[in-house]
């Protein structure tokens, strides 16, 4: 019995050790960046390492917003994000509904079409849609990236949102139906409110793989008052290369919303993933 | 009610495909019109040395990131089975690295991997190791892609933690009683029970393998020496940089056939190790 429990104390501590060591592979870059993005110019590269940064200059981060238009990256990314986010959870459960709950000829072939969408490359779709939004003279404005979500959008979001609905008991629909409700009412008054859960996890996945999109952003936004802040800060590596306290500053700006975001909300993010991973079979 | 829906599926993705696929037997350089020319971008590609160079670069990566990430998911998930107050702070920990966007990470790790002085090389420097060149070296350059991609193991592992819960506690504890020890009741109980969320982590994690872009484009540019030029920088390069639609095509309908092939080869192998329960 005492062995055992020593087993125990001692397996308990390998596991935190190897807890702990992961987790300083995250935090310590981090740390990095934010003690980097405080320093002088010309004293980010010392040996040995400088940890405190002395003297330790906020004005990076002014200097960032003065140099590129950051905060009208800002206002770009939450533009988009916001609009993709709306077009998806609103059409984007429209279209899960119907997959869910209501019945039409070929609904479950349609729905393994939309899915087998999932495992399909975007880079093979870039050539054809690039040409086709050309010709339709979207290029260079937020059109190509958000027009999409407001037909139904990603069909992993649909899917999840399908998974959802379809857990719903029919009967409440069928009574619904009984006193004159129309589909789109079944969908409005009745689904929607009772998804508020699965709805937030979509919103905020949506929200998040939007803000964080780099290639849809860096072929379709072409100038520099159109860019989002994932190239915007590409943009600052490719014109001010070596000022790493500076770069350091941006990408700290860049990560620090989400992160803020995540924080609170970390619940929804969490038990969303872990649900999309079940439910997929 | 789904039209909307049917709408973007042929406005967006079938259109599209189609489209791709003839426009690879084409000529268009954008500013003038498609000329057809039939297969000779297939020819040509069969002889680009660089195509190949994509091609195994975007294989290398798919078959050593792909199983480090499930493993370092699927042992950290196991270890943070335990019954902990930590456990929850470890796993937004674990998770930071995936909602942080791929170019502020490229950024970090650039920093954090610069030659001579970044914080990696002055840590060995210190131990008396000698600094590497790490992204300007051929042979580290792809390594260093899969590192990244292993430390964002977060949002796999809260999917295996999931899954673990619904392990049923009784069975593991009837193999205890039985005798059998933590590896045994690992490999008999609790991983085929979960296999299916293995399965599916596992196809979602090579579609995205193939998808391998931000990190090279940001941090290598492809670079050094191709090293890092997968397949789908390589279309992004022929498409945006070259002009050459038809060729970058080409290139995406290879991409698709090896998507695809690979995906019903994980959905045939699946046959042998997946356990799904009476469904």
């Amino acid at each position: 019995m005492n062995s055992k429990r020593k087993n125990k104390f001692f397996g308990m501590g390998v596991t935190h050790i190897f807890l702990i060591l992961i987790s300083l592979t995250i935090i310590l870059p981090i740390f990095w960046m934010l003690i980097t993005s405080l320093k002088k110019t010309g004293t980010e590269l010392t040996f040995p390492p400088q940890w405190i940064p002395n003297p330790i200059v906020w004005q990076n981060y002014l200097t960032v917003i003065k140099t590129l238009p950051f905060l009208k990256f800002l206002q770009n990314s939450l533009l988009i994000a916001s609009l993709c986010t709306i077009g998806q959870v609103v059409v984007g459960s429209l279209v899960a509904f119907s997959f869910a709950q209501m019945k039409f000829p070929g609904r479950d072939k349609l729905f393994l079409v939309c899915l087998s969408s999932i495992m399909l490359p975007d880079a093979v779709l870039l050539v054809p849609t690039f040409i086709m939004f050309s010709k339709l003279g979207w290029i260079d404005s937020i059109l190509p990236l958000v027009v999409p979500a407001f037909f139904g959008g990603k069909a992993f979001y649909i899917f999840l949102a399908r998974q959802f609905f379809k857990g719903i008991p029919k009967d409440l629909f069928d009574a619904a139906r009984v006193d004159g409700c129309s589909s789109l009412g079944l969908w409005w008054n009745i689904a929607m409110p009772l998804s508020k859960p699965m709805l937030i996890t979509i919103a905020l996945l949506r929200f998040l793989a939007e803000w964080n999109d780099f290639m849809g952003p860096m072929l379709y936004l072409r100038s520099m008052e159109n860019r989002t802040l994932a190239v915007g800060l590409f943009t600052f590596l490719s014109q001010y290369g070596g000022e790493w306290n500076y770069l350091m500053a941006a990408t700290t700006m860049m990560a620090l919303p989400l992160v803020i975001i995540f924080l609170f909300t970390q619940k929804y993010f969490i038990e969303g993933i872990a649900t999309t991973g079940l439910s997929g079979r | 009610m789904i039209s909307p829906w049917i709408i973007y599926y042929l406005v967006f993705i079938a259109g599209p495909m189609i489209g791709a696929f003839v426009i690879s037997f084409t000529n268009w350089d954008i500013l003038s019109g498609p000329k057809w020319i039939g297969l000779a971008n297939f020819n040509e590609l069969f002889h680009d040395e660089v195509f190949w160079v994509s091609i195994y670069n975007t294989l290398f990566y798919t078959v050593f990131a792909i199983p480090l990430h499930i493993a370092t998911a699927l042992i950290t998930a196991l270890l943070m089975n335990i019954r902990s107050r930590f456990v929850g702070i470890y796993r937004s920990l674990f998770y930071l690295p995936c909602i942080v966007s791929p170019v502020a990470i490229a950024l970090i790790w650039m920093w954090m991997l610069y030659p001579d002085f970044g914080l990696v090389n002055l840590g060995l420097r210190s131990v008396g190791l000698p600094a590497l060149k790490w992204l300007y070296d051929a042979t580290l350059s792809k390594p260093i892609i899969i590192a990244i991609n292993t430390w964002q193991f977060g949002s796999t592992m809260v999917i295996f933690l999931a899954a673990l819960q619904d392990v049923p506690g009784e069975l593991l504890e009837a193999a205890e009683i039985d005798g059998a020890n933590l590896l045994q009741r690992i490999k008999n109980i609790t991983l085929p029970m979960i296999s299916p969320v293995i399965f599916f982590v596992l196809v979602l994690q090579t579609i995205y393998s193939f998808q391998v872009f931000t990190y090279a484009y940001v941090m290598t540019s492809g670079g050094p020496s191709n090293s890092t030029m997968f397949t789908v920088l390589y279309i992004w390069r022929n498409a945006f940089d070259y002009y050459r639609m038809g060729y970058a095509s080409a290139i995406g309908t290879i991409l698709f056939l090896i998507t695809l092939a690979m995906a019903l080869f994980l959905f045939w192998l699946s046959k042998f190790w997946v356990h799904y329960e009476t469904d």
